[in-house]
């Protein structure tokens, strides 16, 4: 008798989770899109569609740098570019040597010297694989709010007359 | 040698009398439609190994270029069209194709006796097959490239500042050809090292 009365107890809160949760699914849909998961606010039995991938910008001129050590972002497409220890497509018009001919912008010098400061004559092996730093561009949504401000808009704050 | 030249003549005197069983209307219909059938024949096995499925039907090719096609825009792209195998590997008119299967025995030998029939061959033998396909392309002024894409129908204005320009100064004035610039287009590169605009 008591174990069918807790049985029936047992069902009783079952039937009453099923009846909420829908109830409460569409709750967590409202919140928007999530950054939480991947997956977003899609039921865990269906997978949810995959976002576009956006189009590279293709605009040729470098973005400015947000600050000094951001490594410039690449203004044009790179699919299909080989980087591998066979072959640079990067450097077939960016290296020294090829910049005369290709007007594409010289890598850095810093990116010939090794990790002990010393130069050498070409890009240092550290440096090789250009798209650890430097990536491709595209006009997206942010995915979180961002507050960055960068050091000149402070300054330019703080220099004008009246502040402090 | 005089051997020789008696066989010559007696076939010469066998050829040039005229035939004693056969009918002259067997002779030039028979020979007609046996011409057409050897010369159908004929292109029809050249055709037939003119294919991409002949090309994959060796593993040397399924397995190692084939498979890297696959990932490129000469594969899939926005608006459905691809290049198999003999659209850019074979050249499209008569003589220039009948050239290149001729050179083309070479690779028959090469499948029987295995030149390329590991991954670390083909590897190692990667680069000098690649400088063929490289010269040929120089020598012929990248025919296969144009066979679809000429500077002529480019609109430089849709393409992206950089190709624009660099397709306005080098490829118009003649200065350079597709595969100066476009190596590697449809498969992995060799090792690079050494090759001009690559060092």
């Amino acid at each position: 008798m008591k174990r069918q009365k807790a049985f029936t107890l047992f069902a009783a809160v079952l039937v009453t989770g099923m009846l909420i949760t829908p109830v409460t699914a569409p709750d967590a849909q409202d919140a928007g899109p999530s950054i939480a998961t991947l997956r977003g606010a899609a039921p865990l039995d269906r997978t949810n569609s995959a976002p576009r991938i956006p189009q590279t910008e293709e605009t040729d001129r470098s973005r400015g740098r947000n600050y000094p050590e951001q490594p410039p972002t690449i203004p044009h497409k790179i699919d299909g570019y080989q980087l591998d220890k066979n072959g640079n497509q990067c450097l077939s018009c960016h290296a020294r040597t090829r910049v005369s001919e290709s007007g594409a912008p010289m890598i850095s010098v810093t990116h010939f010297m090794d990790r002990d400061g010393q130069a050498l004559a070409t890009v240092s092996p550290r440096r090789y694989f250009c798209n650890q730093c430097h990536v491709v561009q595209a006009r997206t949504p942010d995915a979180v709010p961002n507050t960055f401000v960068d050091i000149d808009s402070l300054l330019a704050v703080e220099n004008k007359p009246g502040a402090n | 040698m005089s051997k020789i030249i008696s066989l010559i003549k007696g076939c010469w005197g066998t050829l040039s009398r005229p035939s004693v069983h056969l009918s002259l209307g067997f002779l030039s219909i028979g020979g007609f439609v046996a011409g057409v059938i050897f010369w159908g024949g004929f292109n029809t096995a050249l055709e037939f190994t003119n294919t991409e499925k002949f090309c994959i039907s060796c593993h040397e090719m399924r397995d190692n270029v084939y498979q890297e096609l696959r990932t490129t825009v000469h594969f899939t792209n926005q608006s459905g069209v691809r290049a198999t195998c003999p659209d850019c590997h074979v050249p499209h008119e008569w003589t220039d194709k009948i050239a290149r299967k001729m050179q083309a025995s070479k690779e028959v030998w090469g499948k029987i006796f295995g030149t390329i029939n590991t991954r670390d061959k083909f590897l190692e033998k990667r680069l000098e097959l690649a400088k063929h396909e490289w010269s040929r392309l120089k020598s012929n002024d990248s025919l296969e490239c144009r066979n679809c894409h000429s500077a002529e129908s480019m609109d430089f204005s849709l393409q992206s500042p950089r190709a624009a320009e660099a397709h306005s100064t080098f490829l118009v004035s003649g200065q350079k050809t597709c595969i100066d610039c476009h190596k590697g287009i449809a498969h992995e590169l060799p090792n690079m090292a050494g090759v001009e605009g690559w060092n």
